[in-house]
């Protein structure tokens, strides 16, 4: 990672040798149309399938953690669950792709785009969200539900007043992870990305094909600094409120 | 109307329980049986089926997709996709025997820190497995290239050629999956390295046992569980991984997830791809099994 950092001051276009630092490429980077497009369409995805993830998993584990379901109904939904964790991405993107080539026959909806790939990252999003917010939700002590239905709440108030401010952590904590993930992946989108919707992963994986310019190594070395300062940011939060 | 029951203080029907629950599990459970569940089971019919000349699907019942996996190709038969097969098992398991091996150490030394620098050194090792996969795979390949230290230092010794990249090579891509893959294995090693009773390995030390013995009765015995979690989340990504091998691996060494990216992406047959996933599947699932057992054993012992 230093290297790539290191690389993108170096003034050479071509090569590795050394020749001055330099912030050129980070200005030109300003003006790369597909690469601003790409960081664009990589944000507005993680960003679309971290909200819908995080609404679906937060139910998901409220409805698992909160009902009184029995041991074999329980059980499948924790499987599941961990079926997206443990099966290789690989195999989750290889069986999307199948299934929108079929569903596009119906629908044409599905063209490979940007609504493939919010579907395909929400896909694996979910089950981490459910996961992390499942886990915060065993954590809090059942009295203070018993205290908010003894001083007579309603459902709405005693979700808005009680449940929501103390899942808000675990909340926040399942989004950020699903907004790194949904940054970190490659291979879902590689798979279901179309012509017109290309991320940052998927062009610094074709310039490995026909050459890596000085501008990739500056826009690696941004992602990387982001992600750092996310996952630091994200720390920070659940530690406090922990 | 069933009977009235108190839940948790809440004064409700089993009912009415039972209806906001499902109401609540609804949206996430259909969206995960509409894109996980019945995509994957698609998988089982389509690879029966044969390509059709424009990359469509022909739904005619036939094996010829695992007698070509198998290398009865239409030309002739060939071992090739039996080795890559063979290839990614024995690769993934080089990879996650070298993670647990440097994994051991990295977790003990983490833990003879004082807490207060403890957070910082396992973010360290945390900020590779938030970066994106292919700048890390692509950072390596820039660290393989022939102008760089190592290949330098390589070829003083005569180990390497003068002015040869390191990469593609079986070498690089054991560099690349290690480094993708050890923090996988670091973190609930030291989850488990962490609680550690060290008492057990005093008392072997005090009893003369070799520093091995006190490793296999001492310590391996308590950190086995995450050692388990850590194996699984290696071994199993790694059977599935292309990216690292398409980037530092080379012809000779492509693994099932490149085969398995060549006929959706390039080849555009989607009854093979779904041949191979299922493939895929199944050595996962023996993996998985195989580790069970073999780790039962360990927990006997």
């Amino acid at each position: 990672m230093l290297a790539v950092a290191i690389f993108s001051f170096n003034k050479a276009r071509h090569g590795l040798s050394w020749e001055g630092f330099t912030l050129d490429w980070y200005l030109r980077l300003l003006q790369n149309e597909a690469i601003l497009e790409a960081t664009r369409n990589t944000f507005l995805l993680a960003i679309l399938s971290t909200l819908l993830s995080t609404f679906l998993g937060t139910l998901f584990a409220l409805g698992l953690e909160r009902h009184p379901w029995g041991q074999g109904f329980r059980s499948f939904l924790e499987n599941l669950l961990y079926l997206p964790v443990v099966t290789p991405d690989l195999i989750l993107a290889a069986a999307l792709v199948v299934a929108f080539g079929f569903l596009r026959a119906v629908f044409s909806l599905f063209e490979p785009g940007l609504l493939t790939m919010v579907i395909g990252h929400v896909t694996f999003q979910v089950a981490f969200v459910a996961l992390v917010v499942g886990s915060r939700l065993r954590s809090l002590p059942r009295e203070l539900d018993e205290a908010a239905w003894d001083l007579y709440a309603t459902y709405p108030t005693y979700v808005r007043r009680v449940l929501l401010p103390l899942l808000a952590p675990g909340i926040v904590a399942g989004a950020m992870l699903a907004f790194t993930l949904s940054l970190d992946d490659f291979v879902i989108s590689f798979f279901t990305a179309g012509p017109t919707s290309q991320t940052l992963p998927l062009i610094i994986y074709a310039s490995t094909r026909r050459g890596i310019t000085p501008e990739i190594h500056a826009v690696s070395t941004l992602v990387f600094l982001l992600t750092v300062v996310l996952v630091l940011g994200a720390e920070r939060l659940t530690r406090r409120s922990a | 109307m069933g009977r009235v029951l108190v839940w948790y203080g809440e004064l409700t029907t089993a009912s009415s329980l039972a209806r906001r629950g499902l109401l609540l599990l609804f949206p996430g459970f259909l969206w995960l049986l509409i894109f996980l569940v019945l995509p994957g089971l698609l998988l089982v019919p389509l690879s029966f089926a044969e390509r059709g000349a424009f990359g469509e699907v022909v739904w005619t019942f036939s094996l010829e997709n695992y007698q070509r996996l198998l290398g009865f190709g239409v030309l002739g038969f060939s071992l090739d996709n039996l080795i890559a097969l063979l290839r990614t098992l024995w690769m993934a398991f080089w990879t996650t025997l070298i993670c647990v091996f440097l994994a051991y150490p990295i977790a003990f030394f983490i833990r003879a820190q004082p807490a207060s620098r403890r957070y910082l050194f396992l973010a360290l090792v945390l900020i590779p497995f938030w970066t994106n996969l292919v700048i890390r795979t692509y950072a390596w390949q820039l660290l393989l290239a022939p102008e760089m230290p190592l290949a330098r230092f390589l070829s003083a010794l005569g180990l390497a050629e003068p002015g040869m990249a390191l990469f593609p090579s079986a070498f690089a891509v054991y560099v690349g999956m290690v480094s993708a893959f050890l923090p996988f294995m670091v973190l609930p090693l030291y989850a488990s390295v962490e609680r550690l009773d060290m008492s057990f390995v005093e008392a072997a030390q005090d009893l003369y046992s070799s520093p091995w013995r006190a490793f296999f009765h001492g310590v391996l015995p308590q950190t086995l569980s995450g050692l388990t979690v850590g194996v699984i989340l290696t071994f199993i990504p790694a059977m599935g991984m292309f990216v690292v091998p398409d980037l530092l691996g080379g012809a000779k060494n492509l693994l099932v997830g490149n085969l398995i990216q060549q006929a959706f992406y390039t080849m555009r047959d989607w009854p093979y791809g779904a041949a191979l996933s299922l493939v895929l599947i199944l050595l996962t699932l023996v993996a998985l099994r195989l580790y069970r057992r073999y780790g039962k054993e360990v927990n006997l012992a």
